[in-house]
């Protein structure tokens, strides 16, 4: 039985693996193609205003294969990504290097975020789901509302404008090593993006579990309140609000390209916009890849640990 | 283990020689939007070791809520015990401070459910939920907890009961889930024991095994069992006493054999008649006819008056039936339960 479902699990792996290597090549294709429609002239956007001499234009067409056809173009970059190079951004630095730089502090900011989110969700949802009605629950309610209505490009300005600027709680900028402390604003604007979700969906998950009837077994069997919620409701409840938490990571890595741009962190988002805008394909590729491979990962791992969870799940 | 166990269910003004289980005058209602539903109205019952009492009515008729009213169970809100007494052997379980009602339940009385696939915990093995009875209200550590967990699952027969213990609930089949909720029940050696339809979910000739379980062990350990259920079928073999209940009340009471026999109750004769029967194979079934009262709204007089064939003026105004005293072993709530038991019953 436990042979057969371990076996059951290592086929599902191995195929959700494969599946995330197509996904890979997919998803950079598509980027890449993105990239190249929207290019115009990256050299001329590179240079600015002023005027590029020909033959800097020349060696630099060359160096970035600018001329070649779209397939080969392509073909030469996954060359260099497999094989473990990023190959050069448009502004003369290597891409490897600007990685080793943003990804730490993106991890960071997002790791922060969701600890945050799933700390102040999970326990105001809980209180919530136990007290439906009551005064907290309507206060919750009311400010998940404004919080899903808020989009992140005026929650983040207007943070920094309040807390930053004007009450002097926190650094208006995080700048260029920023420690825990400069994270703290930024973090906590890039978990309002997804907090009020997790608050709903932990709400509703431990009402749903509070009247079901194992909940009555429990308290038949003599239990204290605490341990009949904080036991048997929360490790039930916990579920849909894990898998939410893993889908949120990739919402934060999007909400993090602006929160970025806002508070003036050199992290993944900060560079990807910056790549957008000067139309440095190499560089949006490469990050835009390495965003692609995370979001898989964390994918995959969610969907092994909701079997973890509940023991009902099987894979085939 | 006993030592411990008689430390722990020391229950203040606990009296050996007092009555196990004794309802009186129970009144239980719902708070709803719609309404306040009156959904107990004053149940008197009584239990002694050994003995297996059966509650049967229809769906709504307060059987389920007597017995979470027991348990202490209820849903507060909407669920409210507006007045009675619950004593155990002597002790008002309703005037027990929450922490002591709490130890009551699982040590003293115990409560099984229906459908046992959802009144387990689906997250957690079932030697898990039963060793945890162990653990909270022993303090047992979790081998020796584990090692009781298997010698109750020996003792309600589920088979290599060493190798299920990690098994989730759905990978045991509907009748093996039944044995592990029994098995949780009676963990603590409860005195009561409260099965609230355990065996309607189950295959024919599974309810068969549960219910030879359940009496089984009743014997042995010389429990008293509330059999709450639907089935007249069910009844006949196990129980000793029937309460029957309708609308919130204990409407006919009786020992098995008699309540078969003559029905002293228009309720009770109507659900006898309503048992289809090999041997009135292809005539019409007598079904009872109507719906049970809505109890936001329960009819004056005698609430079965809408259904009743005996019904009469008197049926219809309050007050409601009082209790009739049949014999010494058994009463009915029927102004006319003389010609009620007078009457040829059932077969027609």
């Amino acid at each position: 039985m436990l042979v057969s479902k371990d076996l059951d699990m290592f086929r599902y792996f191995v195929r959700r693996v494969l599946q995330g290597v197509l996904t890979f090549f997919g998803a950079t294709f598509i980027v890449y193609a993105l990239m190249f429609a929207n290019q115009d002239d990256p050299l001329q956007a590179l240079a600015g205003e002023r005027p590029l001499p020909e033959n800097v234009r020349q060696a630099l067409t060359e160096r970035y294969h600018l001329d070649d056809p779209f397939i080969l173009q392509y073909g030469h970059y996954m060359r260099g990504l497999l094989t473990g190079d990023f190959g050069i951004s448009l502004t003369n630095r290597p891409i490897s290097e600007m990685m080793q730089q943003a990804w730490p502090v993106t991890i960071r900011l997002a790791v922060f975020a969701i600890i945050i989110s799933a700390l102040v969700a999970v326990t105001a949802g809980i209180v919530s789901g136990i007290r439906r009605g009551g005064i907290f629950d309507t206060t919750t309610l009311i400010i998940t509302l404004v919080l899903l209505s808020l989009p992140i490009v005026v929650l983040a300005p207007l943070a920094q404008l309040l807390f930053g600027v004007q009450l002097h709680w926190f650094p208006a900028t995080a700048g260029a090593e920023p420690g825990f402390y400069q994270l703290i604003l930024p973090a906590v604007v890039l978990s309002c993006l997804v907090i009020a979700t997790q608050i709903r969906v932990t709400r509703a998950s431990v009402a749903e579990n509070l009247r079901s009837d194992y909940v009555r077994t429990a308290r038949a069997k003599g239990l204290a309140n605490r341990r009949v919620i904080g036991v048997h409701v929360l490790r039930n409840s916990l579920i849909p609000v894990v898998t939410l938490i893993g889908v949120d990571l990739g919402n934060l890595m999007a909400g993090a390209i602006v929160t970025e741009g806002v508070f003036n962190i050199p992290g993944v988002g900060f560079n990807l916009f910056r790549g957008i805008r000067t139309e440095d394909g190499p560089l949006v590729v490469g990050f835009v890849s390495i965003l692609v491979i995370v979001f898989l990962v964390v994918n995959l791992v969610v969907d092994l640990l909701y079997a973890v969870l509940d023991p009902r799940i099987r894979y085939e | 283990m006993t030592d411990i166990k008689a430390e722990i269910d020391v229950l203040p003004g606990l009296d050996s020689s007092a009555r196990l289980l004794e309802v009186e005058g129970l009144h239980v209602e719902f708070r709803t939007q719609v309404g306040i539903a009156r959904a107990i109205n004053g149940v008197d019952l009584h239990l002694d070791p050994g003995e297996t009492l059966a509650i049967l009515g229809e769906s709504g008729c307060g059987k389920s809520v007597t017995a979470q009213a027991i348990m202490g169970i209820l849903d507060t809100p909407p669920g409210f015990v507006t007045g009675g007494a619950i004593r155990y052997r002597g002790v008002d379980l309703l005037k027990l401070p929450e922490e002591q009602r709490r130890r009551v339940r699982a040590n003293h009385v115990a409560m099984i459910f229906q459908d046992a696939l959802s009144a387990l915990n689906p997250v957690f093995p079932v030697g898990w939920q039963i060793a945890e009875l162990f653990r909270v209200h022993r303090g047992m550590s979790r081998q020796d907890a584990r090692k009781r967990s298997i010698e109750l699952l020996d003792l309600v027969k589920i088979p290599a009961a060493r190798q299920r213990i990690n098994d989730y609930p759905h990978q045991f089949s509907g009748g093996m889930r039944q044995r592990v909720m029994i098995a949780m029940a009676l963990a603590l050696d409860p005195k009561v024991l409260i099965a609230d339809e355990p065996t309607t979910a189950l295959d024919v000739t599974v309810q068969a095994q549960i219910m030879n379980l359940l009496a089984e062990l009743r014997r042995e350990r010389n429990m008293g069992l509330i059999l709450i259920t639907h089935d007249m079928g069910v009844v006949a073999d196990v129980a000793d006493r029937i309460s029957v209940m309708y609308a919130g009340k204990v409407v006919e009471e009786a020992p098995v054999l008699d309540i078969y026999a003559r029905p002293a109750h228009p309720y009770t004769k109507a659900l006898l008649e309503s048992i289809p029967r090999l041997d009135l194979k292809g005539q019409q079934l007598n079904v009872i006819k109507g719906l049970p009262p809505n109890l936001t709204r329960i009819p004056a007089g005698c609430p079965f008056h809408p259904r009743c064939a005996y019904a009469r003026d008197v049926c219809r105004a309050d007050p409601s039936p009082p209790q009739y005293e049949v014999d010494p072993a058994r009463t009915a709530r029927c102004h006319f339960w003389t010609e009620v038991v007078g009457d040829e019953p059932a077969v027609k």
